[in-house]
């Protein structure tokens, strides 16, 4: 990747960034795992899905499912970066008048399905990939999967599937930060060997640092040349929070609701100024 | 000799390349199909959620996916695949149970889908259809297949009884055997009894009662004209299902009739709050309160009742 692109992501990134934790005001979102995520559907859209974000419906577009939902502030962050969404649309966050919620929905042009319970949208990209195939194009499909959502059984249930009907043009994204709501992964439901699992259950696995965008580039690369009749995983090892120190990587920051200071301090943060600090509770279901 | 279920598919898989014929390893109504349907046939194994999910996205696409499962597991296991990637999208994903009620006959209660159709007609956008039998079925599927809506279809082939030939399908109305105008009682019926209704109705008219059958077909939409007409017209309302008493046809009735403001008096027949006795068809039904004669000195007791109360 040169140097140009590389910045060009970065800032990309950084913008989504910027959207999401200005969404993380007012009422709150899952700030963590949208951060996590940021850079992983940076890359996505603007490096391995054929898309054209002027044309979102477009028959030759490959389709993106959020299955974790949570992290919708990123992909609407993206959406906007994109031109798909105008900008002042993302002050509607969780107004009555708009359809900007903590879960995605199809009221937003660009989102392909809804989400929101967990372990289903592998299932529903089955089908998309499936249609592709019957069809004779070459489109893909992209689920992003969360790691906690990985204790629902249908994950797993549907990759058996997958593996079956050999759907070499379907790709797991796992968003590999390492948490699920207030908890680690691995001091709840550990999943480690997590590469180990996909590749017995047949998929073509690829594990990567998922803030890297030459890793990405990589890891993406390497599942679309060896597609070999098998669906494609990528891990990302992520951070929760990512960008933001004050909450990266704890179990305590799942959903934020930031105070007015606290949004401006971290969008200062996020251009090179001073670390945040952060007074506002946090939601702890765990 | 009409077709059967799994023909009528065939005719409209291959008359319709949007048709998709799923199974979730249950394959008996529709085992002609695979070598005929190619790579529109998915069999996906014992995985009903991945089925219901995969159904959608192939719905997203436009196609029109017909998923087949034991009713049970089905709709329960499935549940929430059905309300919230079906349901709340709107996607015309048919969704057969197969086996359904007492036609699971000796499974015993694991495979007693008996709260199907309450669970089922719970949901925004999914109609649901309960045949009286394979006729019904049969002549119902092309407008269910051609209808943009989910629907979920309580699959049944028991043969249609002798003399019984249904008018051609509507959505959303029922099918109604009057005898006359002002008849004594109206047998409600919601799929599988429907036999074993008709030959009830048969002996009470034996008795010098007169009675129309409702064949309701549909749990959803609900034919209420029908069920408001029956009570204005009737002394007696009879509902008959292979179903928990809530939830399902008793419970329909009941709500139709306090929605339009209609006072009528109603008996039912059901499995109550119960799980019937495992046993071959002939033997649940007869162990369950369902045969003919059941059903007769049911509606003979109501029906006491009902002049005793007058009396009095």
């Amino acid at each position: 990747m040169n140097d140009a692109k590389r910045a060009d992501l970065t800032q990309f990134a950084r913008a989504v960034r910027r959207h999401i934790v200005r969404m993380a005001g007012g009422g709150g979102c899952f700030l963590g795992a949208s951060l996590s995520c940021a850079d992983l559907i940076t890359y996505l859209y603007k490096e391995e899905l054929r898309f054209h974000p002027e044309r979102p419906g477009d028959d030759d577009r490959d389709v993106l499912l959020l299955s974790k939902g949570h992290d919708v502030p990123a992909l609407y962050g993206a959406f906007v970066e994109l031109g798909m969404l105008a900008p002042e649309r993302l002050a509607n966050h969780l107004s009555p008048h708009d359809h900007i919620y903590w879960h995605p929905n199809r009221s937003i042009p660009g989102v392909e399905f809804h989400s929101g319970s967990l372990g289903h949208c592998l299932s529903v990209g089955m089908g998309i990939a499936y249609d592709f195939r019957l069809r004779g194009i070459d489109n893909r499909v992209f689920v992003i999967l969360g790691d906690g959502e990985l204790n629902e059984g249908s994950v797993w249930e549907s990759l058996l599937v997958a593996c079956a009907y050999k759907l070499e043009n379907l790709v797991v994204v796992v968003d590999r930060n390492g948490f699920q709501a207030n908890v680690r992964t691995e001091e709840l439901i550990p999943l480690e060997p997590l590469a180990t699992k996909f590749v017995a259950f047949g998929g073509q696995v690829c594990e990567v640092d998922g803030h890297d965008f030459d890793a990405l580039e990589r890891g993406f690369g390497l599942l679309r040349q060896a597609r070999a009749q098998r669906p494609g995983v990528l891990i990302a090892r992520t951070r929760r929070g990512k960008g933001i120190a004050q909450i990266e990587d704890r179990a305590d920051r799942w959903f934020c609701r930031l105070s007015d200071a606290e949004v401006a301090a971290m969008l200062a943060e996020l251009d090179g100024g001073a670390s945040s600090a952060l007074q506002s509770g946090t939601l702890v279901v765990r | 000799m009409s077709a059967s279920y799994g023909e009528q598919l065939l005719e409209l898989a291959r008359a319709d390349e949007r048709v998709i014929v799923m199974t979730a390893e249950n394959r008996a109504p529709i085992r002609a199909l695979p070598p005929q349907l190619g790579a529109r046939f998915v069999d996906t194994g014992i995985t009903e959620q991945t089925m219901v999910g995969m159904a959608a996205g192939l719905a997203l696409r436009g196609r029109i996916p017909v998923v087949h499962a034991l009713a049970t597991f089905l709709t329960m296991r499935a549940f929430e695949f059905i309300r919230t990637d079906v349901g709340l999208p709107a996607l015309p994903v048919k969704i057969v149970g197969t086996v359904p009620g007492i036609l699971s006959e000796a499974n015993g209660p694991t495979h007693q889908a008996l709260e199907d159709v309450a669970l089922l007609r719970g949901v925004p956008n999914v109609c649901v259809f309960c045949p009286a039998d394979a006729d019904d079925l049969v002549a119902a599927l092309p407008a269910i297949v051609a209808d943009p809506s989910p629907w979920y279809i309580r699959h049944c082939e028991r043969p249609a009884p002798a003399g019984v030939r249904h008018e051609p399908f509507s959505i959303g109305r029922a099918e109604v055997f009057a005898q006359s105008e002002g008849d004594d009682v109206a047998l409600i019926v919601l799929g599988a009894l429907f036999r074993e209704t008709w030959e009830a109705a048969a002996l009470l008219r034996a008795q010098g009662i007169s009675v129309r059958v409702i064949n309701v077909r549909c749990a959803d939409p609900f034919d209420a004209r029908a069920i408001v007409a029956a009570a204005s017209e009737c002394t007696l309302l009879v509902t008959v299902e292979d179903h928990f008493a809530t939830g399902g046809l008793y419970s329909l009735v009941c709500e139709t009739l306090v929605r339009n403001g209609v006072a009528a008096p109603l008996a039912s027949v059901s499995c109550g709050d119960e799980w019937f006795t495992p046993a071959l068809l002939e033997d649940a039904i007869m162990a369950s309160g369902f045969s003919p004669s059941a059903i007769a000195a049911r509606v003979c007791t109501a029906l006491a009742a009902r002049s005793t109360a007058t009396a009095l």
